[in-house]
């Protein structure tokens, strides 16, 4: 396999910005450029990350933000999850066409209403959506089967809530920062029971972008190259009642991930793992999946306190997604900390041990439909 | 049964999708709608390119750096290319027939879209005689103004 790695990224702050998207998305694109001192010319091509229907209030036709992305009178393409943009831009690294490719993902959510207005579009219009089938109550009824089957407890879902904002008040990007405690957890608003406010995931801002770069020319763009070692997909039936929704296909796409990074033991060889929880409980059923712990021990994972952000396989010391949740962007920003944490410049939620390899994971569709995992390196 | 004949003809289901946003103008193209406020049609200009954006851009999409320098352009200019439109469609603001115009104003180097009105626009052989490819044409404002597009009514043809 051709050898590439992450040279720069940058990545917006997850406050509310009052600049429109295109400006936004310029800024952090030509950070990025900046940063490694290349000319937008200079670079092999260009792949966005957006769902601009739903997430942006703007038809793709037009591709009007590719202007602010540099991707104008270059070879171009876009994606709807930026997990799978970063993919698509490593196979054009792999495929020998490009020596460099910039990924960009663009999401404002301050623009856009209630993640779950967006959400109810995703169900199916004839029987899901009349019956108020969103990506919250399909989480919520996956939560439910998670706590029944596997003895899990509303107080350990609660505990992923408590350390990953206590890991967000050390992180500068991202979005929610404030110290809760088990109890704050439990008593806010019910959203669709067993799911409480503070497990959901909010509704943040988020242009990121990557430049990936194959080896000698990664070399040059920066003193510090992140490695791309491994990377694994995969999606399930679209239908609810069709699936398992504790067994679904992360272990698949984790399995093609490790393989190719040649990683046997991922509890053993994972330092630090990104992990995409838009409600809290994921983190835990995500975790068993990937192999981090046995299934069905995800509780007994968080009560361990092996994942806090000075445990010894720390998980989300960014603040995960429940901290800042970006849409499309989310994967993009698994990936940032990532990098971040390998090259030892995350600053404030610097774990203490050392990092060699890293875990970035992305999921969207109703409880994990489609997955997605990157294995970076130092 | 399965070669029993369906009753009805399978059905067609309405749907409709409304979703609110609100979203962010940018000071770019804020300090834009406060210029027609001011009938003022302004724009930037690239250092690398020399090109002069109007509308503004912030940046130059092609050079990708930074657009600071803001310049007032013309309020008359040539019309690059125009279209008759009699179609109406939901979600369409302008009611037909209307005509769609790009004008590269003067002192600029991009068109400039717009619409052509000020005369009686119902017959589409009349319009023809009367707009150019290559003509000239001059804003014309609105009395009331919005901070927006609107603020300038339409383009006039200069005769
Ligand atoms: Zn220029």
């Amino acid at each position: 396999m051709r050898k590439m790695a992450i040279a720069q990224f940058a990545q917006s702050a997850g406050v509310e910005s009052k600049e429109n998207l295109m400006d936004f998305t310029y800024r952090i694109s030509k950070e990025v450029l900046d940063k490694a001192g290349l000319k937008r010319s200079e670079v092999g091509c260009v792949v966005i990350a957006s769902s601009d229907i739903f997430h942006s209030g703007l038809s793709c036709a037009n591709a009007i933000d590719w202007d602010g992305a540099g991707a104008f009178m270059v070879e171009g393409t876009r994606a709807e999850d930026s997990m799978f943009a970063f993919i698509y831009a490593c196979m054009r690294i792999m495929s020998g066409h490009f020596d460099t490719v910039l990924v960009t993902s663009i999401v404002k959510g301050s623009e856009n209403p209630e993640n779950d207005t967006l959400t109810g579009f995703f169900a199916d219009p004839f029987y899901m959506r009349p019956l108020g089938i969103n990506e919250t109550t399909a989480a919520a009824m996956q939560m439910r089967e998670y706590m029944q089957r596997c003895n899990i407890t509303e107080e350990q879902c609660a505990k992923v809530v408590v350390k990953n904002l206590g890991n967000a008040l050390f992180n500068p990007y991202a979005h929610v920062r404030k110290r809760v405690t088990v109890d704050d957890v439990l008593n806010s608003d019910v959203v669709s029971d067993p799911l409480k406010a503070l497990e959901c995931a909010p509704k943040s801002e988020g242009v990121a972008s990557i430049l990936l770069a194959a080896e000698d020319k990664a070399k040059k763009l920066t003193d510090k190259p992140v490695w791309v070692k491994g990377f694994g997909t995969s999606m399930d039936h679209f239908n609810l009642g069709d699936r398992d929704l504790l067994n679904g296909q992360l272990k698949i796409a984790a399995g093609r991930a490790y393989k190719m990074a040649g990683i046997r033991n991922p509890k053993k060889e994972i330092d630090v793992a990104e992990i995409c929880e838009p409600y809290a409980f994921q983190e835990l059923l995500w975790c068993e999946k990937l192999g981090l712990c046995g299934d069905g021990e995800g509780g007994k994972l968080i009560d361990s306190g092996v994942t806090q952000m000075h445990g010894a396989s720390p998980v989300n010391p960014s603040g995960g997604v429940l901290a800042m949740n970006p849409y499309v962007s989310r994967g993009l920003y698994r990936l940032i900390e990532s990098a971040m944490q390998i090259s030892g410049s995350a600053g404030g939620h610097q774990v203490d041990k050392k990092v060699k390899t890293a875990l970035a994971h992305g999921t969207h569709g109703f409880a994990g439909q489609c997955h997605s995992l990157v294995i970076l390196e130092g | 049964m399965a070669d029993e004949k369906p009753k009805e003809k399978p059905r067609e289901m309405r749907a409709e999708v409304t979703v609110p946003y609100e979203m962010a103008v940018g000071s770019n193209w804020h300090r834009f709608f406060e210029g027609l406020k001011e009938e003022k049609i302004l724009g930037t200009k690239c250092r690398k390119c020399n090109r002069i954006f109007v509308p503004p851009r912030s940046f130059c999409p092609r050079c990708f750096d930074d657009n600071e320098e803001w310049v007032e352009v013309g309020q008359e200019g040539r019309i690059e290319t125009w279209c008759y439109s009699n179609l109406m469609f939901p979600g369409q603001t302008l009611k037909p027939p209307f005509v769609p115009v790009q004008v590269v104003l003067d002192g600029t180097d991009m068109g400039f879209q717009h619409r052509i009105a000020g005369f009686d626009l119902s017959d589409f052989e009349k319009v023809r005689a009367l707009v150019k490819f290559g003509g000239r044409v001059r804003a014309v404002w609105n009395k009331e103004k919005k901070g927006t597009i609107f603020d300038i009514d339409y383009f006039e043809l200069v005769t």
